[in-house]
């Protein structure tokens, strides 16, 4: 096999599978894969700076946007030092009761975490987790679900 | 509970325990498709005690009223087909005495439930006899005396015995649930401990419904509980005395602890422990106040369940990439996974019996209940359904207890969640009656053993 040939066949596979891997992410009006990506519950904690971050299904992973829109909170944060936040982390309701609180806790700590990488000091941001106790869409649908896995940054008092 | 509380004085005075050999034989272990006919002839009661139950209770007859709950715990069994009273020939006082087996087998009874009611001192003092109509015979007499607000509880105990007495194995109808009730919407539902008997009757509400609470459980006396409450919006594993009222958090712990569960002896607390993104199993000992760390992993280990005999830990961790069962020894060390089917398994719950994990299961978008012996092998599923989970076993480990929930729009509409049992055999899955909607059930201990 030539050295052309080799190229060629790499290229084919590496070009094939982009075409896969755009497959697999189905993006529709309000969800990319199964995360919420509309605006439908988000509130503001202020001007452009949205208050929550979406999940896809038993993932604790921050999407790209996911990723900006905490960027986004901690220069806020950095310009209102005084204030501090609390990190409400949620789960759909497909799942067992106390497995989702355990990720709720995790979801609210992936957002921290990256806060915390944008210099916003732990001691600023508490976490707390409700599991599935707290819907903002009570639809039993994949739309609800997306926009219930969410971690929310809220003004503590 | 207190069981002095309920001066249960059984006084056992069995004419014929030893000797009773008998025709009927209940097999529990095939299901229930040919539930045993037998009759429960309502306990007679003289007039002067029936009026002075009726002052007393505001009950027409009470000795009706008691065998109505015999009837109707022997019916929700699954294992038994009680006989409509109406076709009843003997008179109650009559039959307790020298029933006329004749007219009995008539209607197909195989079995006979005669007593009756008396006042003595104030108290309530029952009598009932199990006879063999088949074979002629008493197979079984007893007497108690209890204050007359138990009448319930007599229906309950009388039923514990004939279980007993026909299947072999103890039964599980003195008994009490501890639940969540639920209300309101599905975006702020309003959450309270509640308590009832068994069958749904004496509900009680423990919390008034101000903090979230969850996953309440009892010790083995049935005397306290531990659950999750969001007091102060602090998620808490909290302690409560039932009798007192008395709460308290357990352990001080700087983050959310939650799945809490008694060790067998009661002396311990089993639960998780959240913090920067992982949940590690800890116990803490009720007496030394003593905290041990039993799980180290970087995963979510959560819902723990100790054996009976307290030398192993069942629990759920997603170590492997996903939610699976796992069984360690009680010290937390040689951790094996125990579920390898397809889809998801939460909530896993040692038998009282020893030889069983009951679970949750999601697969494909279902929800189902079911049990596997302790090294994973013989899976069984009982029940599907779109929504249910937290199964709790009844003290004998016969039947499953669990809750269920229905889909909804997004305006919450269509929503319920109810209580639900099942047997172990797959069998006879019934709705349990609750005053409102509720989740979480836990099943007690029998109150008199």
């Amino acid at each position: 096999m030539s050295l052309n040939k080799i190229f060629r066949n790499t290229l084919l596979i590496i070009s094939a599978s982009i075409l896969l891997s755009a497959c697999a992410v189905k993006t529709t009006g309000k969800m990319q894969g199964d995360v919420y990506t509309g605006k439908d519950t988000v509130e503001y904690l202020a001007s452009g700076v949205p208050d929550r971050v979406f999940f896809a299904t038993n993932e604790t992973v921050l999407t790209t946007a996911s990723r900006e829109t905490l960027r986004k909170q901690a220069s806020w944060l950095r310009k209102n030092s005084k204030i501090n936040v609390v990190l409400e982390g949620h789960a759909d309701e497909r799942g067992t009761r106390e497995y989702n609180l355990a990720l709720g806790e995790r979801r609210a700590n992936a957002a921290k975490d990256y806060l915390m990488t944008y210099g916003i000091s732990g001691n600023r941001i508490s976490v707390i987790s409700y599991g599935k106790e707290r819907p903002v869409d009570s639809g039993s649908n994949p739309l609800a679900w997306s926009k219930n896995r969410r971690s929310v940054t809220v003004k503590a008092d | 509970m207190k069981k002095i509380i309920f001066f249960i004085y059984i006084c056992l005075f069995i004419f014929n325990w030893g000797k009773a050999w008998s025709l009927i034989e209940v097999d529990i272990t095939r299901g229930n498709l040919n539930p045993l006919p037998l009759a429960v002839s309502p306990l007679s009661v003289d007039q002067n005690s029936k009026e002075k139950f009726k002052d007393l209770l505001k009950l027409e007859d009470i000795g009706v009223e008691i065998s109505k709950v015999v009837e109707d715990n022997l019916r929700q069994s699954g294992l038994f087909n009680p006989l409509d009273p109406k076709a009843f020939l003997q008179k109650p006082d009559i039959a307790h005495v020298k029933p006329r087996f004749e007219d009995w087998a008539l209607i197909k009874a195989q079995a006979l439930i005669t007593g009756e009611v008396k006042i003595v001192d104030e108290k309530l003092r029952v009598e009932f006899r199990l006879w063999d109509v088949l074979a002629g015979k008493e197979i079984m007499a007893l007497a108690f005396t209890t204050v007359s607000e138990n009448w319930r509880r007599v229906g309950h105990i009388i039923t514990d015995k004939v279980y007993q007495r026909l299947t072999g194995e103890k039964g599980y109808f003195d008994t009490r649930i501890i639940y969540v009730a639920e209300e309101g919407l599905k975006t702020s539902r309003i959450k309270k401990l509640a308590i009832m008997d068994q069958d749904g009757f004496n509900t009680k509400y423990l919390t008034l419904g101000n903090e979230l609470v969850l996953t309440p459980r009892f010790n083995p006396t049935n005397q306290m509980v531990t659950y999750l409450s969001y007091f102060k919006n602090l998620p808490r594993v909290y302690l409560l005395d039932i009798e007192t009222g008395i709460q308290e958090v357990v352990g001080d712990f700087p983050g959310m602890t939650f799945a809490p569960r008694f060790s067998p002896d009661g002396k311990k607390i089993i639960m998780s422990f959240a913090k920067d993104g992982n949940s590690d199993i800890y116990t803490m000992d009720l007496e030394s106040r003593e905290v041990e760390k039993i799980t180290n992993h970087p995963s979510i280990d959560t819902s723990p369940s100790y054996s009976p005999d307290g030398k192993y830990i069942c629990f759920n961790s997603d170590r492997s990439g996903y939610q699976q069962i796992y069984v360690m020894r009680s010290d937390g060390s040689k951790v094996k996974r125990i579920s390898f089917g397809n889809g998801l398994y939460g909530t896993p719950v040692w038998s009282p019996r020893g030889d069983l994990i009951a679970f949750t299961k999601l697969h494909k978008g279902k929800f189902y209940i079911g049990v596997m012996r302790t090294d994973g092998t013989g899976e069984r599923l009982l029940t599907e359904n779109y929504y249910q989970e937290a199964p709790s076993w009844s003290p004998n480990g016969r039947v499953l207890i669990f809750y269920r929930e229905t889909k909804s729009d997004s305006a919450g509409k269509g929503f319920s969640a109810k209580l639900w049992s099942i047997d172990l055999t797959g069998y006879n899955e019934r709705m349990v009656k609750t005053e409102t909607d509720a989740s979480d059930p836990s099943w007690s201990s029998l109150l008199t053993d």
